[in-house]
């Protein structure tokens, strides 16, 4: 087989949709993805010989070569071919930290299938269980590579017996996720098996491989295997058990094509009417279709500008095209299309349904952006929301050294705002506070790197020692607020209420989101309860979890003010009036108002300080509390450190909730606050010797103790610069 | 003496303020202007301050709104304070928060008259002040929200056979003050989106540039006409005909170029 091909080839197999895949490769973090990528990449056919014979072509970023980690996902089209069948494997690696796990979620969106990679040695870990969960989740189908059976040989010095064990219950709590995460339908036909075909066994470093079929095929028994590493014969091994043949074959014969999956996917991630015609073509995967992309990555290119990558559900997409942004609302013409490389993109004509496009020319396009034919601009339903699994809980304060520097460090931090969606940047030019939050320690240390390179290395940045993020939110109901406008024309009476628990898990899981439109999340919200009042008359949805509700009575001109109240609700669950961390839990009711006969005098800058005020002003009524991130932590240690870990988690307000003997080792899980693990390493390290090996992620957000809460209120407001006492009520609302 | 005075100062320059208003501000305590509701075209304050001999502080819309007003609330209790405004006062702008407040807490108020745009604009059609609706503003767009109000004001006066005085916007701290241009092009926004068919190619229309001046402009026409005639700078204001009286067809013919044809509109 040649390995690679010319453009005119690539068009007709990116046409041929049975025989495309659109697959990624999900694991815990080290279990072996990038390794085992790479040897695809060197075994395999290539789409472009620019990457050929790279090692680690696609870790190709100086700081994941140099930490051995991956930090980004690097998309890659290989060929395969199987009986005389050429299939085109479009492959997205992706990140294990947890740290990362944002990029995996988007990735998720353009593709089809996963191979789970599990580390034989340490089995299954945390992250498998959270990226197998984000699978399902999106319906992405999983197959799953035990990687580094090698060290159960050399290492573990296993014998056959035990090895078969220790495999067995790998995929025995492999399926066990499936089972707990799964739908019905994937409970019933996902599970993976080896005797099917859908797990394969090998070694990435060593690049072998096989699944039951091919050692069927090539008569080939587990004990030969531990021969060859006996005798010194691995390299045969690796002739007869090539490991890209095994994964590459799993993929074809046990993941879907595109025609098959968007059958059941579309109506997943996209809630639109399926008899549309949007909705037909794509799932019918129709390439004369309405062009319907969904992006799922945006990156920078400082040549080429932005670069948005995303999923092809329909259509073709050609250099020229005039498409539209549905969550940008702006027109665009299409300035060039290519295909991913790892770290290359390479110029094609057009590409077409059920693949992974990389476009030119729309720099407001953002991941999770619905990007679709420009005359299907008024009528398009935008994909699903992409829900992450994590939050960011903590912030870094960064300033330039050098004064001058500041535009340059507002413009890549813009930059990196854009190209990841879980780093929140927030830039206050009159306070001077520039942030950067987080998912955690790793990911705001790798932040500030790629400042520093984007902005061309001699920026020079001094970041503060690691800091919490923390919420606002209330214990009982406010009063009606009344507040007016500045210049004291137009009033509004506002109440807040605690948002149900119910209802914030609905959104949470996606089931109510605002680009549901009013009517369904009315029917969703009466579902869980709501009166119809009140679920019918939902205005905004704001991502900390708050809910702006309408429920006035013809008030004259409240429509054309809506946008604008809800900006002034948006602003004011931003920043609360404890110390200006984001509001969470708010269920905001508009309960009356009267406003200026003339639109100028009843414009934004009157009516968003109104609202915000008043919601303010209810809010401090209705005693606010302040919440902290709490971590799930999972730490593996051998029995003898059981007590210290379990002392050092309580001691830091934590809790343990289970702890389970896996061999040697026992694993515990518990939660502890945020605030408290800084530092936890070196205090983890000295009480187990450096026996526990441990990982975190956030959990969830619980009312911090009150000591605790006001020592964060004081030093947040200081911080910030702000008065240290907490703003009277009075300062809110007006009278009368 | 405690005593807050309004003093209008008219539409184009600092000779437009009244002598009596001017005597004022030369005996007063205290002087304030805000010049973000309307745009004066020629006022230099530093010439007017040399006319009254007096200094002048300029207030800015968050010191009145924000901060209420207090700067000036504060002098008035202590002196005779002036509160200097462009046109008329309290008339298109919502300044009256600032009277009440000065009268309850026991200041003193009054108001000297200026000349306004909205006598101003329909002196210079040649309309009859008593067939005039609702007037309105046209706001600029925000984030792509457009005020439907005008729209809405438009079709009611049109209906009862009134005309309309419209308004336009300004952004003083931006320097951005709307053209009738950009006016009719909003209108015709909301009248693609509504399709109520208020805003035609045939629909009558006044416009009028720098009211007050030496140079005034006023250009009645069909709509397309003015919106592609060149009115030069700002301030502009616009003027919807509903129903016309034989002489107000007949000032508008003569005295801001409308064609014969609009005598079909008399009533
Ligand atoms: N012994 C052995 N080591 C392996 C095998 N596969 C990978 N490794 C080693 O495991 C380490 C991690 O491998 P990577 O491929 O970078 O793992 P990854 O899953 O891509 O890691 P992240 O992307 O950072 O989550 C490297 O040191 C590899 O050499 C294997 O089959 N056997
Ligand atoms: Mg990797």
């Amino acid at each position: 087989m040649p390995r690679f091909k010319q453009t005119a080839e690539i068009l007709q197999l990116m046409a041929k949709k049975e025989n495309i895949r659109d697959i990624g490769i999900i694991a815990h973090i080290d279990h072996g993805k990038t390794t085992m990528t790479d040897s695809l990449l060197t075994e395999a056919g290539l789409l472009s010989p620019k990457i050929a014979g790279q090692a680690r072509a696609l870790d190709y970023l100086e700081e994941e070569q140099k930490r051995g980690i991956t930090i980004k996902t690097a998309n890659i089209s290989l060929l395969h071919e199987e009986n005389n069948i050429s299939y085109l494997i479009n492959l997205i690696d992706t990140p294990g930290h947890v740290d990362f796990t944002g990029k995996v979620t988007r990735a998720l969106r353009a593709i089809d299938g996963a191979v789970v990679v599990v580390d034989a040695v340490e089995e299954v870990m945390v992250q498998t269980e959270t990226v197998t969960r984000q699978a399902l989740n999106e319906r992405v189908k999983p197959v799953l590579f035990i990687n580094k059976v090698d060290r159960l040989i050399k290492e573990l010095k296993l014998g056959p017996d035990e090895i078969q064990a220790k495999l067995a219950r790998i995929i025995r709590d492999f399926n066990n996720l499936i089972a707990l995460y799964g739908e019905d339908e994937q409970k019933n036909n996902w599970k993976v098996d080896p005797t099917k075909g859908t797990v394969a066994f090998g070694s990435a470093l060593h690049r072998w491989g096989f699944t039951m079929d091919i050692a069927k095929e090539k008569n080939i028994k587990f004990k030969e295997i531990i021969e060859a590493y006996k005798n010194e014969k691995v390299e045969e091994l690796v002739k007869k058990l090539p490991l890209h043949n095994a994964i590459l074959t799993m993929a074809v014969r046990h993941l879907p094509n595109p025609i098959e999956a968007q059958k059941y996917r579309i109506p997943k991630v996209w809630k639109g009417d399926i008899d549309s015609e949007p909705g037909k073509a794509m799932l019918n995967v129709d390439p004369k279709g309405p062009t319907v992309m969904c992006i799922t990555l945006a990156q920078m290119d400082p040549h080429a500008g932005l670069v948005a990558t995303g999923r092809l559900f329909s259509g073709t997409v050609k250099e020229g095209e005039q498409v539209y942004l549905v969550g940008a609302k702006r027109n665009y013409r299409v300035q060039q299309v290519s295909m991913y490389m790892g770290a290359f993109r390479d110029p094609v004509n057009q590409i077409d349904a059920g693949n992974i496009a990389a476009l030119l020319g729309l720099d407001q396009a953002r991941a999770g952006e619905t990007l679709v034919s420009l005359n299907h601009k008024s009528s398009m339903v935008p994909f699903e929301r992409i829900k992450y699994v994590s939050e960011p809980v903590i912030t870094i304060a960064i300033e330039p050294k050098h004064p001058r520097d500041l535009p340059r460090l507002i413009d890549v931090m813009n930059r990196l705002a854009i190209e990841d969606p879980n780093l929140v940047t927030s830039i206050n030019k009159e306070t001077g506070e520039y942030l950067l939050s987080g998912m955690g320690e790793l990911h705001l240390e790798i932040a500030v790197k790629f400042l520093r390179d984007y902005a061309g290395g001699d920026l020079e940045i001094i970041t503060s020692k690691p800091l919490v993020v923390y919420r606002e939110s209330i214990m009982s109901s406010g009063i009606v607020a009344m507040a007016k406008s500045p210049n004291k024309h137009s009033k509004f009476w506002l109440q807040v209420e605690p948002l149900e628990e119910n209802i914030i898990q609905l959104i949470e899981k996606g089931d109510l989101a605002e680009e549901m439109g009013r009517k369904r999340m009315g029917t969703v919200l009466k579902e869980a309860g709501w009166p119809t009042d009140e679920a019918r008359n939902v205005w905004a949805l704001e991502e900390h979890r708050n809910i702006l509700l309408d429920l006035t009575k013809g008030v004259q001109y409240l429509r054309e003010v809506r946008d604008m109240l809800i900006a002034g609700f948006r602003w004011a669950c931003q920043n609360g009036p404890l110390c200006e961390e984001p509001i969470r839990g708010l269920k905001v009711k508009i309960m009356d108002a009267s406003l200026h006969e003339d639109p100028v005098h009843r414009g934004p800058a009157q009516i968003m300080p109104a609202a915000r005020r008043g919601i303010l002003g209810s809010f401090l009524s209705s005693k606010p509390v302040i919440l902290e991130p709490v971590y799930k932590i999972g730490v593996s240690v051998p029995a003898q450190w059981v007590g210290e870990v379990s002392g050092l988690i309580t001691r830091k307000r934590g809790r343990i909730v289970a702890s389970e003997q896996k061999g040697p080792l026992t694993m515990i899980t518990g939660f502890i606050p945020v605030a408290e693990t800084f530092g936890l390493s070196a205090e983890m390290r000295s009480s187990t010797s450096g026996h526990a090996f441990w990982q975190t992620s956030f959990d969830h957000w619980e009312k911090a103790p009150e000591n605790v809460a006001a020592e964060v209120i004081r030093s947040v407001r200081e911080r910030r610069g702000l008065s240290s006492e907490i703003p009277n009520i009075s300062r809110f609302i007006d009278e009368a | 003496m405690s005593e807050l005075i309004f003093v209008g100062m008219g539409l184009h320059d600092e000779n437009d303020i009244s002598l009596r208003g001017l005597e004022e501000v030369k005996k007063a305590d205290f002087a304030f202007a805000e010049l973000y509701t309307s745009f004066m075209k020629e006022l230099r304050i530093g010439k007017l301050e040399k006319l009254a001999r007096k200094k002048i502080k300029m207030v800015s819309r968050r010191m009145l709104e924000e901060e209420n007003g207090e700067e000036i609330l504060a002098a008035a209790q202590k002196g005779k304070t002036i509160f200097l405004v462009p046109g008329d006062p309290l008339v298109a702008t919502t300044h009256v928060d600032l009277r009440i407040n000065a009268e309850k807490i026991g200041v003193k108020t009054r108001i000297i008259h200026g000349a306004s745009i909205i006598t101003a604009a329909i002196g210079l059609s040649g309309l009859q002040n008593y067939k005039f609706g609702r007037s309105v503003t046209i706001p600029f767009t925000h984030n792509l929200h457009v005020s439907e109000t005008p729209y809405a004001i438009l079709k009611t006066n049109r209906k009862a056979g009134l005309h309309t005085l419209c308004f336009l916007d300004i952004k003083a701290e931006e320097k951005r003050y709307m053209t009738i241009k950009e006016a009719l092009g909003i209108l015709l926004e909301i009248e693609e989106k509504r399709r109520e068919s208020i805003i035609l190619g045939n629909t009558l229309v006044v416009g009028i540039a720098r009211a007050g001046s030496k140079n005034p402009v006023v250009k009645s026409g069909m709509f397309h006409k003015v919106l592609n005639y060149d009115f030069g700078a700002p301030p502009q204001t616009l003027i919807f005909p509903g129903k016309l009286h034989f002489m107000e067809a007949e000032a508008l013919t003569k005295l801001a170029d409308a064609p014969e044809s609009i005598k079909q509109l008399i009533r």
